[in-house]
């Protein structure tokens, strides 16, 4: 190849390093693990912030302690108010009928109507914590409801999903997050 | 059962497209007569099936067809006609037809108007088109289809997005998706090409006009979609490096290097394969700018609904249309026969420097924007890259464009001087500098030399004019003779040159601007931003699908009748979104604009803006569009060149 | 002039074209570029007077807003959880702009450790979360045909509205 032909080679060349950094971005955005327009979570390899909070009827409240009790945990956070949360709703009972143990923070929710909306729409959590003023929400940074944390034994947040879980996010991180934490 | 029958013509038309990417370049592969003259028909038929498919979409908004997913989506019985109409495009899956209806438009244009380009070199043409064609048509059918069915019906759609609902952004994406996809056509003659092994004059000669249709569009297209953002988003801006932005004007940056790089194929065999890359490099930026949009990797202030999963189709896409073809380039190039030569100072230097700026330009704001990216995937950094970074590297290479544009006609082609040049148009430099010293009584140095540039570029581009036709130097008869006897093509050329000197003018204009955020209370008077206003009341009223809070205001000016204006807040009933709606009263030369925003203990907090010449930066636009539509219909540009027989090629603008 | 030269000569404006390119790009790095920071970053290590992105959640009960000198300001605190800052911004705030809610803000930060915001994003505008709207809906007759017309998209980006005082 001569010299000439290098250099009608190179755009070429250039566009495929383009294409080959878009896949790898793609790619990422479909993993959760790269987000161009996201605000970086900073809790994720976090411990818990320190909260204790009261109990949202049907379930019982609990405190970052109790988090942290050496079994990882799916902490999700939901409102009666937030329509993505109904829509994830069917997810959650089947994950907690598979077994993984599914804690809950009713965030900005008036009792009665978090309690309602569990009534209705089926109660896959163990415990459920009530955060009417979004205190603890604030803490834990969190973007939206619904939004979702798994905690490992130790009471570190391993890895978060903002917005409701769907089939394709459980199966392709959420579950080999879990997984990862044995 | 209309839904069903769009449905079937888009699939068809998918059909007809493979057919039509097929079919004529193996028949001119293997010289098969009947195969070549396949190709217009089938052109032409993908056309039809399209131009139905895309009828039927318009139709299943107009009678609010919800249950049609992508109806109830965007669109509510409310709305008023002609967003139902324009909505049909205002989305997602609506636009890539519309993209694909334009492409096989081109396709149409190619086969109607291009009966005298040699059979095998426009079934080759066609076929490129139709090759494009059939990716977006499977694009569509596969991840994006307009016609699937939603049951049960809702009742009601959920609406568009109120900040679309608007003219201007009615006919915004038309005009440049026109102009985007239009470069198409140089794309698909710059593979022929490389297919023949052949670039000459007259290559050059059938490639400029459709550039300069391509041109135009998007020309108009960029300056409505700021216009849009000036008026709409109420941020009192008319550019924002938005990455949507930026995805628009780096192929108008491109595409005028082709312009004018095809200038020098036709007129002197040079720079051949540097065109032919460009013709290439231009097509690519329109896609990957469009899609990048598309997939969510860029993110805008006005941005689709975005999927990674469509991205990666996309991806793919454009892997094969981009790569395929720069992988074409890199075989194909080197065989293609040297160009002329010519001395470093001459027109066709002028125009070497024109394309070396020009892409410089575009590489620092293809840098700017993409850098946050790569950052963010390489270094795990999240950072911006905003409007300082893009002024102060796009400002620096700019202003030697500006100066060689003038310069650049008044010299000879082949071999010239800089200083007999410099000397026919001293008076351009006269005027420009005494604009320049008068504005710097009134203004910062910088926005003064600005208006000086504007100056130098109008008055140069009309003592180009006034050069060719010796005026002065002539008795005024032989001058108006010389008037007469000149192509169209050279006025077109001043006229979109003097159009951008209008819109630096606009721009210089607009960094006097002043602006300011107040508190007013109603039957309050105050002194902002310049002007006196006054705030009469706050009133309530109820649009088709909105209500509205307006401001109804005076500005009160010394000796002349007071003007009212009334900005307001739109709260759409469908959608809780609420749009701002400035109002706005230009002079012509300065626009008085006012935006309301929230109210706090009954008084209202107001922006209010006085924007010198902004006016001009649109009118420089479509000046410089009327320029380049005057360039086509010059005749020259019809005329076949003499080494290939070839008569009329026209251009449907 | 000979053809090597006048081809030097070509290369030449090409190299000084795309060399000044290069070098501005640099320049204009070094200076320009706006970085994205968290409250407990500026805690840290906050350089006054660098154009910043600071993104974090409106901390709830500290929007106030106020008139100074005839121009309205509006002060609150952004967090991220461990730190906080107090912001400044005069201007219209975004309409999606609430307490408890996700911004970004981009300005920069003053002597006294305070934020001044020459623009502020809410988080969750409609131009912020068309994916997550999208997705829902796509997910099909999510809602109710009975109820008519769906949900408002104020509604979909979660934290916006109907929260319970």
């Amino acid at each position: 190849m001569n010299r000439r032909q290098v250099l009608l080679t190179a755009p070429l060349g250039v566009a495929a390093l383009g294409g080959a950094a878009f896949w790898t971005m793609l790619r990422g955005m479909q993993r959760g693990t790269f987000d161009p327009r996201g605000v970086p979570s900073p809790i994720t390899g976090q411990p818990v912030p320190h909260f204790d909070l009261p109990a949202q009827a049907p379930g019982q409240g609990f405190t970052s302690a109790e988090l942290a009790q050496g079994k990882p945990v799916l902490l999700n956070f939901f409102a009666s108010w937030c329509v993505p949360c109904v829509q994830e709703h069917p997810a959650l009972l089947a994950l907690a009928k598979s077994g993984m143990p599914i804690w809950a923070i009713a965030y900005k929710d008036p009792e009665d109507k978090a309690a309602q909306f569990i009534q209705r729409h089926g109660d896959p959590y163990q415990r459920i914590g009530r955060d009417t003023p979004g205190r603890v929400a604030i803490d834990f940074g969190l973007s939206g409801v619904p939004e979702s944390f798994l905690v490992d034994g130790g009471g570190v947040v391993r890895w978060h999903w903002p917005g409701p879980l769907d089939a394709s996010v459980i199966q392709d991180r959420l579950q080999p997050a879990w997984r990862a934490l044995g | 059962m209309i839904p069903e029958l769009g449905h079937f013509a888009l699939a068809l038309a998918c059909a007809l497209s493979f057919a039509q990417a097929i079919l004529p370049i193996y028949g001119a592969w293997r010289r098969d007569e009947r195969l070549i003259a396949a190709a217009p028909g089938l052109a032409c038929g993908q056309l039809l099936a399209l131009g139905v498919s895309a009828f039927c979409l318009v139709w299943s908004n107009v009678v609010d067809d919800f249950s049609v997913l992508n109806v109830a989506e965007n669109s509510n019985s409310l709305k008023p006609l002609l967003y139902k109409i324009t909505g049909s495009w205002g989305n997602h899956e609506g636009s890539i037809i519309l993209w694909a209806l334009i492409l096989a438009l081109c396709g149409g244009a190619v086969a109607g108007f291009g009966r005298n380009l040699p059979g095998a070199l426009r079934a080759r043409v066609i076929g490129v088109l139709g090759a494009s064609s059939a990716g977006f048509l499977l694009f569509s059918l596969l991840t994006s289809n307009p016609f699937t069915r939603l049951w049960p019906a809702p009742i009601d759609g959920r609406d568009m997005n109120p900040l679309l609902q608007d003219p201007g952004l009615a006919f915004h994406p038309p005009m440049l998706y026109a102009g985007y996809v239009g470069f198409a056509v140089p794309f698909a003659f710059a593979i022929a090409a490389l297919l023949e092994g052949r670039v000459d004059a007259s290559w050059g000669r059938w490639v400029r006009p459709w550039t300069l249709a391509s041109w135009c569009l998007l020309t108009c297209g960029i300056a409505l979609g700021s216009w849009w953002a000036y008026y709409e988003l109420g941020w009192g801006g008319f550019w924002f490096w938005d990455p949507v932005e930026n995805a628009s004007l780096l192929p108008w940056l491109t595409g005028t290097a082709l312009l004018h790089s095809a200038i020098v194929v036709e007129k002197r065999e040079a720079l051949k394969i540097w065109t032919v890359l460009l013709a290439i490099a231009t097509f690519s930026l329109s896609l990957s700018g469009t899609f990048l949009v598309r997939s969510g990797i860029l993110n805008s202030v006005h941005a689709f609904a975005n999927d990674p999963a469509r991205g990666v189709f996309i991806l793919g896409l454009l892997g094969v249309v981009i790569g395929g073809s720069l992988l074409l380039f890199a075989i194909r190039a080197p065989a293609l026969s040297a160009g002329g030569i010519f001395a470093p100072v001459s027109r066709e230097g002028a125009l070497v420097l024109n394309n070396v700026l020009l892409c410089s330009i575009a590489a620092v704001v293809i840098t700017g924007t993409m850098y946050p990216l790569f950052s963010d995937l390489i270094l795990h950094d999240k950072l911006s890259v905003g409007a300082p970074f893009f002024n102060a590297t796009v400002i620096p290479l700019a202003v030697p464009v500006f100066a060689a544009m003038t310069i650049g006609p008044v010299m000879p082609w082949k071999r010239a001087a800089l200083l007999p040049a410099l000397l026919r148009i001293w008076w351009a430099a006269l005027i420009a500098v005494m604009v320049g010293l008068i504005a710097l009584t009134k203004a910062p140095v910088l926005p003064a030399l600005a208006f000086g540039g504007a100056a130098w570029m109008i008055a140069g581009a009309a003592a180009d004019i006034v050069e060719r036709i010796r005026l002065f130097r002539l008795p005024a008869g032989n001058s108006m003779a010389r008037l007469r006897g000149l192509p169209i093509a050279a006025f077109g050329a001043a006229i979109a040159h003097a159009g951008l000197g209008v819109t630096v003018a606009g721009i210089a204009g607009m960094s006097l601007a002043r602006q300011q955020v107040v508190l007013v209370h109603p039957g309050e008077q105050i002194q902002a931003a310049g002007l006196t206003w006054a705030l009469d009341s706050l009133t309530d009223r109820t649009g088709p699908n909105y209500n509205e809070r307006v401001a109804n205001i005076r500005v009160i000016r010394p000796g002349e009748p007071d003007l009212e204006m009334h900005p307001s807040r739109r709260a759409f009933t469908t959608q809780t979104v609420t749009t701002t709606e400035a109002a706005i009263h230009t002079t012509g030369f300065a626009d008085i604009y006012a935006v309301l925003g929230e109210e706090r203990d009954g008084a209202a907090v107001m922006r209010l803006h006085y924007n010198p010449m902004a006016p001009w930066i649109w009118l420089g636009g479509l000046v410089m569009a009327i320029g380049g539509g005057l360039s086509l219909a010059d005749r020259r540009l019809r005329v076949g060149a003499p080494a290939r027989k070839t008569v009329p090629l026209g251009v449907s603008a | 002039m000979t053809r090597k030269g006048r081809r030097w000569a070509i290369v030449l404006v090409c190299g000084v074209g795309l060399g000044s390119a290069t070098a501005l790009s640099l320049l204009a790095f070094s200076s320009d570029m706006v970085f994205f920071v968290a409250p407990s970053d500026l805690a840290a290590n906050g350089q006054p007077g660098r154009s910043l992105r600071l993104g974090g959640l409106v901390e709830a009960g500290s929007v106030h807003r106020v008139s100074e000198g005839g121009e309205p300001v509006a002060h609150f605190r952004v967090t991220d959880g461990k730190a906080s800052v107090d912001v400044s911004y005069t201007g219209i705030l975004p309409d999606l702009f609430r307490e408890g809610q996700g911004v970004v803000t981009l300005g920069t930060l003053r002597p006294d450790g305070t934020f001044r915001a020459s623009e502020v994003l809410a988080k969750h505008d409609e131009t912020y979360m068309p994916k997550d709207v999208a997705d829902a809906l796509k997910k099909a007759g999510m809602w109710d045909p009975t109820k008519g017309p769906p949900p408002p998209a104020a509604t979909w980006n979660a934290m916006a509205t109907r929260t319970a005082g």
